[in-house]
């Protein structure tokens, strides 16, 4: 089998894959969106419960997708827990960052969450497959949707 | 001039396999000596567009460069050349479809453009309350015009329902229609499932309440003779470029006595007969319908390719691609967890299926890297892939040129899958 299809398909996109956490709709969600894959027909719902001063207590997500769509949404929610909207969108924008340019280290990033950093190079693999990007954002689209007052977002 | 098919000769109405020698034909597609990261590469989506015989490609660059000008238009040689050339090539669809006459031809940038054209030109004689049915298999091309229709005309869109094996269900299509019935949409040949619809029962019954019938043929005229007088067929379409052709060229068939009627789909040259700013007065069918510049060059490569096509013969076509399909089921439904969607009575070389645990994406990129192409996805047919309950399949499309081989091939990428993924 060939190195980048090993790398792609990591034993943790598998099992994330295969078992998704924060798979439910949680009632007290205050923001959701649902991203859809119109090439393949992929569709992650992604909720979010912001607190009072504006950190995410929650996030899920629903859905049917491959792989990498569902093991990216998986990660992502249990990565958002705990952060501010601001700084969502910014591990959103070092995530994009990770998928698609081959030289990409993390001390680049915006972020100061290296530890969620670390997590997410498992998605780093899609780089050798463009076409796949997509899928590895499709549920980073949703959550950035969703904070921005929801509605549908698609990865055309 | 293109270059003569290089094909084993066949006898007249045979249907053996042994007439038709695949590595032969293969030697006439430049593409298949193509690499895949290293691998040969096994092109398994035919049903999506498929590859181009030399002939093609030949007849194509010739035009160019020998007397490309534009048709119906000028005075000298090349334009009046190109013109009887580009009209030979409506004789030749004619005599491919059998058509009554040449003039009942109209060529479209695409099968999608002719269905548009019937919902538009035919469309515009429906009023509120009129139905038009299409069947649960339809590729979104014949879905949407239809909802167009009934946003702009208030028509009733009603659907006829296939069973669990995709075969089409006669008795509930039967039930559906009534006098207001005005138009049959249906696939030949379903793009998923590769369901052989009874044509000629579905043509009789719409005809029996008054209805016209409008068939897809984009995926029909690739495996099998089609004889629209035989089959009654009141509009036919197909497309160029999975018939072997190019791409933006597809032809609509319509019996004369419905083109004569129906009024223009787009303006513009050549679709008219002369124009003032007080009246402009339109063309005969099937000019009227061909506003602007047709796309030449590509209608002689549709030519060229029928040509081709023709010369190896649509029953060594079909023998030699129901055997690959009778090989390819066997081969895949060995493989555990494989679920074959289709498994109609009559069936098309397309098999659709799903693997347990394994989305179709997942799998068409790691067959990818063994140089496999299939088609993952919902196939233009959301509808049908709601009607199954999933979002997706993976679906191996085989053409004239494929080889058990290939599909040896498919099934060692299949297990690698399944390797991967534990």
């Amino acid at each position: 089998m060939e190195d980048a299809l090993r790398e792609l398909y990591q034993e943790v996109i598998l099992d994330h894959g295969k078992h998704p956490r924060n798979h439910r709709h949680p009632p007290e969600a205050n923001h959701s969106a649902r991203g859809y894959n119109p090439l393949c027909g992929d569709q992650v719902t992604i909720y979010i419960e912001t607190d009072a001063k504006g950190r995410i207590a929650d996030a899920a997500l629903e859905g049917h997708g491959c792989a990498i769509s569902i093991a990216s949404a998986s990660l992502m929610t249990e990565i958002l827990r705990g952060k501010t909207e601001a700084e969502a969108r910014q591990l959103f924008d070092d995530f994009h960052r990770l998928c698609t340019e081959q030289d990409f280290a993390p001390e680049q990033a915006g972020t100061d969450d290296q530890d969620a950093l670390e997590r997410l190079q498992v998605l780093s693999g899609v780089r050798e497959f463009p076409v796949r990007v997509k899928c590895a954002t499709l549920a980073w689209h949703a959550m950035a949707s969703a904070l921005n007052g929801g509605g549908d977002t698609t990865t055309e | 001039m293109a270059t003569a098919p290089n094909v084993a000769a066949i006898a007249a109405g045979s249907n053996s396999t042994l007439a038709f020698d695949v590595e032969r034909v293969r030697e006439d597609f430049p593409i298949l000596r193509q690499q895949v990261y290293g691998k040969p590469l096994v092109y398994l989506d035919s049903g999506a567009s498929a590859q181009k015989p030399r002939a093609v490609i030949d007849a194509m660059r010739e035009v160019q460069e020998t007397c490309y000008a534009n048709v119906h238009r000028g005075a000298y040689y090349f334009s009046q050349h190109l013109t009887d050339r580009y009209e030979s090539v409506r004789k030749t669809v004619a005599e491919f479809l059998n058509a009554a006459s040449d003039q009942e031809v109209v060529i479209t940038r695409s099968v999608t453009e002719a269905i548009n054209l019937v919902a538009y030109s035919f469309g515009a004689g429906l009023s509120a309350g009129d139905e038009v049915i299409v069947t649960e298999m339809e590729h979104h091309a014949n879905i949407v015009p239809w909802q167009l229709l009934r946003d702009r005309a208030g028509i009733t869109l009603k659907v006829a329902p296939i069973d669990d094996d995709g075969n089409f269900l006669l008795d509930a299509y039967e039930a559906l229609l009534t006098p207001r019935t005005k138009l049959v949409a249906v696939t030949h040949v379903s793009n998923v499932l590769g369901t052989v619809t009874p044509l000629k029962e579905i043509i009789r019954l719409a005809h029996k309440v008054g209805a016209k019938v409008l068939v897809d043929g984009a995926q029909a005229v690739v495996h099998g003779k089609v004889d629209v007088q035989d089959l009654d067929a009141d509009f036919y379409g197909f497309t160029g470029h999975k018939l072997y052709g190019p791409t933006a060229i597809g032809v609509l068939y319509g019996k004369a006595g419905l083109l004569k009627e129906m009024p223009p789909f787009q303006g513009g040259g050549d679709m008219i007969r002369s124009v003032s700013f007080a009246e402009t007065t339109y063309a005969d069918p099937p000019l009227r319908f061909e506003a602007g510049t047709p796309p030449i060059v590509e209608a002689i490569g549709l030519g060229a390719a029928i040509d081709y096509v023709n010369a190896i013969g649509h029953e060594a076509i079909a023998a030699h691609e129901a055997g690959l399909l009778a090989y390819a089921t066997e081969r895949l439904q060995q493989i555990e967890g494989l679920r074959i969607y289709g498994s109609a009575k009559e069936k098309a070389a397309i098999l659709s299926f799903t693997m347990e645990g394994i989305h179709p994406h997942d799998i068409g990129t790691i067959i990818d890297r063994e140089g496999v192409a299939i088609r993952v996805g919902h196939h233009c047919a959301q509808p049908l892939m709601q009607r199954f309950g999933i979002p997706a399949t993976a679906r191996a499309s085989f053409g004239l040129y494929n080889t058990r081989d290939e599909v040896d091939a498919l099934a060692r990428a299949l297990e690698k899958v399944k390797e991967l993924f534990g």
